[in-house]
């Protein structure tokens, strides 16, 4: 990637930008709050992969994940909508310009509690769209009570001890038939960012399961959502290398074999070297299983799971136009002609 | 207040023939395809010139349950429900006692001769018929012979009334689109029975018809397929929707015609999209998303899916985000009567959401109305970037009537202000939020404008005028002070109401589909003696003709459909100077309207 240097010590991307241009208002989140790693791995990601801001719109439900977006890309729409609900506005969204790519940030509690219907449904819709759930196992922002994703058997300093089954969002999003389904680990910046790029170049709907440790509530080290659980018990699916479409991939860069590339619908590359498992994420009997494994086996299974580049997307299903937005069009397009009427009328009696 | 039980009377003197001026109801099963039939009477009679109005009353039931079907002839043109029927034809054995009582004294009862009851009236005229037979003996294949079966009673009618079959044949050549097939099918089974009927009935009762000029220069419509089809005229260009009696018609009204409207050839690609969404919070989600994206966005739904839309409606007032929302109201709460129309619906739409919220309502009193609104809502909506609602009911939404035919919207559209790069371009400043004209109204950018200064954050939070997160209380007040004084603007934009005013010292405020019995009521009152005007409300807010037509009358009746008198609340919220002029006049009966209702409820107050 060519970068220019204009100004001493600020590098622009393709675009003429500073990753200062993809930044956002000052995060108001705790410190070391996994949400702000995260939004940290946003900007780098659209920074590094010279999207125009404008060309993005951001969305997100109620929480303190759903927050984040505030301070992340400015320079871009968003929508901080309603606690559970921003599935529906985002596939509203959607119609507006459906050349833009979307963003949208969501909480465990307001994806698998009050927004599992709206997380199922989109998913059935594959809107093409970058979900991400920035999971830590509670209610953040009303000051953490247990959320469904929080395991069987943790103990809080305040609500006790949660007795019921987690909803794992990940097998959720299987289950619905996403196109594009990733676990990652706030703690592993890399892999994040590396995952958002592939995400954002899928023609569907990607869901990015992210633990996302919530230090002031639940971030014990025998939590499955803290930070030293995650760095003791993450293990990478692949080694994981996104090439994006106007980048060429060297011949015997990457050996047969041993690795597996995945071209999206947008022409870039995932190159996957696989490591103990072996996954192949293009198996949808192979993700369940492993989602199985890591369930009994206790480990943060992190990385591509599932993949399924060629679905149509919302979008393409709705047949718009692939040149002129819905939301370019004006009277002409949109009011039939006057002699219209007469067919109006003559459809009654 | 106490309502009147009203006893309807009309008796013809004996000997005397009436002419196109008596109600006949069809009492058959759910399910079994009687509306065919009942819907071919209806435009037979009308293209014969007669005015008339038909409402169907069907239970919450695919198949089975007993359902009516009544027809009004009016030479006068009252459109309205009467309570009473002179003409019954029972098809249901589940109800035949029922419906024998309910046949007006001197009436008419025809039925099917496999119904085997006792007769035991003597003041009615009775006419049995073989309603089976005819079907039996066509060329019908035997899956459609139950519901060609029910042709029988339109060809017996047909002779016994004298309906013009020419005028039988066209609206089945309209309800069949031409396929000559079932035309001549169903024409068979009319035939058969009418020649029947003609060889084998004597008429005995005075009731017939006879070809008018009454319905040149109207049509017959639903109020949700106009408002579906003034929608799609309004450049609609998102819909999202779920089920529900008595608001599906709106949404498959749109999803079925749209594309004849709007797909040109050799266009590239579509210019809308729909989705049948979840459920209702989906729904308007979807839509609100769209509004805020640019779109001309729409949900159709009823009370239930209004309450789940609560909380989005409160959002979208704030955030000020565009969106049309149809309330085709039936009976609650939750499913309370789901296939009766009301007016229930009002207050909680007005004062949707939490924390200080009003809405704009439009009230549509006939099926070209219906597409009035289905346009010009859109206009309002992005003008005053908020949501508005269409508040229709089952009957008019789901009713036939006879109606002016539609009008092509006849101002441009107004996509209200939004700017775009070239507008960003020329301005040195712009806040979303900013109040730059006066006039409450602040202007919007959408996602997809590639100006660097175009994008703004959406939400719930408080804000300041930069539309970004605000605690302040300044702020807070400032900006719900400024949304106050934008619904104020509003008011600029509304349907005036229609006023039929003569100096009068006795007023009615009425609106929605009691139009018809109030319009009817007003003629009975003034044979009485009482002369009264008439306003009816196109609108919510209300524009400056409302108080003047109060303040210029001594008692001013608020006739609605509800318990409460809900538009009378919000009138006296409105104008506190003149509550004690106003009087509910309210009825909840899941019925439409009578207007004998209307004129001893006025009568009872006036003693
Ligand atoms: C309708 C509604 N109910 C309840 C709330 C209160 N509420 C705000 S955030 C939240 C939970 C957020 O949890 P999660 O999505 O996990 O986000 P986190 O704060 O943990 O990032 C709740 C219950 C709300 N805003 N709206
Ligand atoms: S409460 Fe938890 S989730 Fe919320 S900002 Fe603080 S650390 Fe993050
Ligand atoms: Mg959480």
């Amino acid at each position: 990637m060519t970068e220019t240097a204009q100004m001493p010590n600020v590098q622009l991307n393709l675009v003429g930008l500073s990753k200062n241009d993809y930044r956002g208002a000052p995060t108001t989140l705790c410190a070391g709050c996994g949400h702000n790693s995260i939004s940290n791995q946003i900007i780098a990601a659209a920074y590094e992969l010279n999207v125009v801001p404008e060309e993005m719109i951001k969305l997100s439900g109620i929480g303190c994940s759903s927050k984040s977006p505030a301070y992340f890309l400015n320079r871009s729409f968003g929508f901080n909508s309603l606690h559970g609900r921003m599935p529906s506005v985002a596939t509203g969204a959607m119609f507006g310009d459906h050349r833009l790519r979307a963003l949208a940030v969501s909480g465990d509690g307001d994806t698998t509690n009050i927004g599992m219907g709206q997380f199922k449904h989109i998913m059935r819709r594959n809107v093409p769209m970058v979900y991400i759930v920035e999971n830590n196992g509670v209610y953040g922002l009303t000051k953490g009570q247990f959320s469904a994703t929080a395991e069987k058997g943790l103990r809080l300093k305040y609500q006790g001890l949660n007795p019921f089954t987690p909803v794992d969002v990940v097998e959720e999003a299987m289950a619905s038939g996403a196109t594009f389904v990733a676990r990652s680990f706030a703690g592993d910046a890399n892999q994040v960012k590396a995952l958002i790029k592939a995400a954002l170049s899928h023609n569907g709907l990607a869901i990015l399961d992210i633990i996302s440790p919530c230090v002031t509530f639940n971030n014990e080290d025998d939590s499955r959502h803290s930070y030293g659980w995650g760095r003791e018990h993450q293990e990478p699916l692949h080694d994981f290398t996104f090439v994006p479409r106007e980048q060429e991939i060297q011949v015997g860069e990457f050996p047969e074999g041993t690795t597996k590339t995945v071209t999206m619908h947008d022409g870039a590359t995932i190159v996957l070297k696989k490591l103990d498992r072996g996954h192949d994420p293009t198996s949808r009997s192979a993700a369940m299983k492993l989602i199985d494994d890591a369930r009994n086996e206790a480990v943060l299974l992190t990385g591509l799971i599932y993949v399924e580049p060629n679905q149509p997307s919302l979008t393409d299903v709705a047949e718009l136009s692939t040149n002129r937005p819905l939301n370019r069009l004006t009277e002409a397009d949109l009011r039939p002609d006057k002699s219209m009427i007469e067919t109006a009328n003559a459809m009654m009696f | 207040m106490a309502t009147p039980q009203v006893q309807e009377k009309q008796q013809p003197e004996t000997g005397k023939a009436v002419v196109n001026d008596f109600s006949m109801t069809v009492a058959t099963k759910n399910g079994s395809g009687s509306q065919t039939s009942n819907l071919t009477l209806l435009r037979a009679l009308f293209k014969m010139g007669i005015p008339v109005s038909g409402k169907n009353l069907f239970p919450s039931n695919i198949q089975g349950l007993p359902t009516w079907y009544t027809i009004r002839l009016s030479k006068k043109g009252y459109l309205a429900r009467r309570a009473e029927h002179e003409i019954v034809v029972a098809m249901n054995e589940d109800t035949f006692v029922e419906d024998l009582a309910s046949v007006a004294p001197g009436g008419a009862f025809y039925y099917g001769d496999h119904l085997k009851f006792e007769i035991n009236r003597t003041d009615i005229s009775v006419y049995s018929f073989p309603a089976k037979k005819f079907a039996k003996d066509s060329s019908a294949p035997a899956t459609l012979r139950d519901y060609v079966a029910n042709m029988a009673y339109v060809g017996v009618l047909a002779h016994m009334l004298e309906i013009d079959m020419a005028k039988i044949r066209e609206a089945l050549e309209y309800h069949f689109d031409g396929k000559e097939k079932p035309i001549a099918i169903n024409m068979g089974v009319i035939e058969a029975a009418y020649e029947w009927a003609k060889a084998n009935l004597s008429k005995s009762d005075p009731y017939r018809v006879e070809p008018m000029d009454e319905t040149k220069g109207f049509i017959m419509a639903d109020g949700n397929t106009a408002g579906a089809l003034g929608s799609i005229f309004g450049g609609l260009q998102f819909m999202a929707w779920y089920p529900i009696t008595p608001a599906s018609s709106v949404a498959e009204g749109v999803s079925h015609n749209i594309s004849k409207f709007r797909d040109k050839e050799g266009q590239d690609g579509k210019t809308y999209g729909i989705v049948q969404a979840e459920d209702e919070l989906a729904a308007i989600g979807m839509a609100v998303g769209a509004g805020w994206s640019g779109l001309r966005a729409m949900t159709s739904t009823s009370g239930p899916g209004i309450s789940l839309m609560t909380e989005f409606v409160g959002l979208a007032a704030y955030a000020e985000i565009p969106v049309v929302i149809w309330d085709v109201q039936r009976v609650g709460p939750s499913t309370g009567l789901p296939t009766r129309t009301s007016q229930g619906d009002i207050i909680s739409t007005y004062f949707l959401g939490h924390g200080d919220t009003k809405h704009i309502m439009l009230l549509p009193g006939s099926a070209s109305e219906c597409f009035e609104f289905g346009w010009k809502s859109f206009d309002i909506a992005e003008r005053m970037q908020t949501p508005v609602f269409v508040m229709s009911d089952l009957d008019l939404g789901m009713n036939t009537w006879m109606t002016k035919p539609f009008e092509y919207p006849n101002t441009p559209m107004d996509r209200g202000k939004i700017l775009w790069e070239e507008d960003l371009e020329k301005l040195s400043d712009w806040q979303r939020y900013k109040d730059v004209d006066g006039d409450g109204i602040p202007y919007r950018t959408a996602p997809g404008n590639k100006h660097p200064r175009s994008a703004w954050f959406a939400r719930g939070t408080g804000h300041n005028d930069n539309a970004k997160y605000s605690e302040r209380s300044e702020d807070w007040e400032k900006n719900m002070m400024r949304l106050k004084h934008k619904f104020e603007t509003a008011v600029n934009y509304m349907p005036k109401p229609e006023v039929i005013s003569s100096g009068n010292k006795v007023g009615i405020i009425s609106y929605g589909s009691t139009d018809a019995a109030i319009l009817e009521a007003r003629d009975y009152l003034a044979e009485g003696g009482l002369q009264t005007d008439y306003l009816r409300l196109r609108a919510v807010p209300f524009t400056s003709e409302v108080k003047d037509f109060i303040e210029k009358h001594d008692r001013v009746y608020v006739v609605e459909m509800n318990r409460d008198g809900q538009m009378n609340m919000i009138l006296r919220l409105e104008y506190p100077e003149h509550t004690t002029k106003l009087i509910s006049l309210a009825k909840h009966d899941g019925m439409p309207l009578t207007a004998n209702w209307v004129k001893e409820a006025v009568e009872l107050q006036e003693k």
